[in-house]
């Protein structure tokens, strides 16, 4: 049936929930990893009613280091796929 | 004649840049991880680079739809005239819809009205933009709500406060790659509308591609279109269909940019419109608790029902004008009545108006915030 891309559309979805939601989630991953650590504990500890217990780095080297990598992964990800846009959109001439 | 009919095209283009801002940033402005103004701002900026990143939506545009041995420059010149009074009239009422498909419509509108149906490359239209546009909501949805229902799930020891921090950060990433991919999406379709005018004029071959200073001026129209703001389509989008946190603002223009680009890519012009609406329903699934409003959902899927058709009258109509007056006189016409009524409908707005200032009011139902009275505020 030629009305349907079919390799189109399934390399969309796939790649669609890969980047959409896959990245967005190794970012999470990475805010969650950043997030560990005794300073979490400590702000979770004291009272609860506390607005500045928000605290987002908890002060675990591995978690950070962890997270830094997500980031990086992330961030190489999206580069990568630019450049692939890139390439695609723009075929090289046919040589005479 | 050629000269009007491209300054047509740019003024589509800048409309569209307004009515499809809020795509990119309404989550962002909504949950506040970007300020309106400086939103806008990237959105302009970013969508002039996309713009120049893939090229394969204007050659669809250009040489897909329409059998442009067919084509006049007429013909192109109301079918925009048709794309722009659509934008128009749905940004007036704040209904984000698809500035593709107003185009798209009117170009097919306006072919047929000037040569039948048998000018229409039926196949391409279905192929590569009906199909992509009923489904790619669909596909937007369901990655955004994966996304969320995952970003939720990943995060959940965070306190509520380092969460919604954390995913600001993420929300101006991902809303920059929407604007981005706005740019090689959107941009493209009008380069590839005067692609096909060039052609149709005789000027290109058959099935060339869109020469660099196409490219420049559309990238510039709908830059600047995208920093005028289009507050109104924002205000929907952020507000008025699912109250969005940080975390689903991110999901939602990750699944969007995603979706957007893999789509570019394939050549298929899709409604980024449809992709980003779709995207913000799909995140308010994907989060327990979280409301979406079917109502605002339900018009706004009624108003893309009608917008190819629509559009289509309008530019087949307008061909009808144009043509009626003979040559360029005709066309004249056309963009006298367009200009006119783009006045008319910006004046309309001005009684209702939606700018930063009020783009991230309280959603009352209506697309402008509804003043409360200053008795029912002090009681």
């Amino acid at each position: 049936m030629s009305w349907i891309n079919l390799s189109a559309l399934w390399k969309i979805v796939v790649f669609g929930l890969i980047a959409g939601a896959g990245l967005p989630a190794l970012f999470a991953g990475g805010l969650y990893s950043l997030s560990l650590g005794p300073r979490r504990a400590r702000a979770a500890g004291a009272s609860g009613a506390e607005t500045d217990s928000d605290v987002l780095v908890g002060g675990s080297v591995v978690g950070m280091v962890l997270a830094v990598i997500a980031f990086l992964i992330v961030l190489a990800a999206i580069g990568w796929s630019i450049y692939e846009i890139y390439q695609i959109g723009h075929p090289a001439p046919a040589k005479k | 004649m050629l000269v009007l009919v491209v300054i047509t095209a740019l003024a589509f283009d800048f409309t569209n840049g307004f009515h499809d801002t809020g795509n990119a940033m309404a989550t962002s402005i909504a949950t506040g991880a970007l300020g309106p103004r400086t939103a806008v701002a990237i959105s302009g900026l970013l969508n002039f680079v996309g713009a120049f990143l893939s090229l394969a939506v204007a050659a669809t545009i250009a040489s897909g739809l329409v059998d442009t041995g067919k084509v006049t420059l007429t013909v192109v010149a109301a079918g925009l005239a048709g794309g722009i009074i659509w934008n128009l009239v749905t940004w007036l009422f704040g209904i984000p819809s698809s500035s593709s498909h107003a185009l798209i419509g009117g170009v097919i509108g306006s072919t047929i009205a000037a040569a039948g149906g048998s000018a229409v490359l039926w196949h391409g239209l279905v192929s590569k933009v009906v199909l992509p546009a009923v489904l790619s909501p669909i596909i937007a949805a369901l990655v955004a709500a994966c996304g969320t229902w995952l970003l939720y799930r990943i995060t959940r020891s965070l306190t509520e406060g380092a969460r919604q921090h954390g995913f600001r950060i993420g929300q101006v990433g991902s809303a920059c790659l929407v604007s981005l991919a706005h740019g090689t999406n959107d941009a493209q379709k009008t380069m590839g509308v005067i692609t096909l005018a060039l052609i149709a004029n005789g000027t290109l071959a058959k099935g060339s591609n869109a020469p660099i200073w196409v490219i420049v001026c559309c990238a510039l129209a709908i830059s600047i279109g995208t920093y005028i703001g289009g507050w109104r389509v924002i205000r929907t989008l952020g507000k008025g269909l699912v109250e969005i946190e940080s975390p689903q603002g991110m999901a939602a223009e990750s699944a969007s940019a995603a979706v957007i680009l893999l789509s570019s890519s394939f050549g298929y012009s899709l409604s980024t419109t449809h992709v980003a609406t779709g995207s913000i329903i799909g995140t308010g699934l994907g989060k327990k608790g979280a409301e979406v409003r079917w109502n605002v959902a339900g018009r706004m899927a009624t108003a893309w029902v009608f917008t190819l058709p629509s559009a289509g009258i309008v530019g087949a109509a307008a061909y009808g004008i144009a043509d009626g007056v003979h040559g360029t006189f005709g066309v004249v016409v056309v963009l006298i009545l367009l200009a006119a009524l783009g006045g008319l409908i910006y004046y309309r707005s001005r009684g209702t108006k939606v700018d930063h200032n009020n783009v991230n009011a309280e959603w009352t139902g209506t697309v402008a915030p509804t003043e409360v009275p200053a008795e029912k505020a002090a009681a």
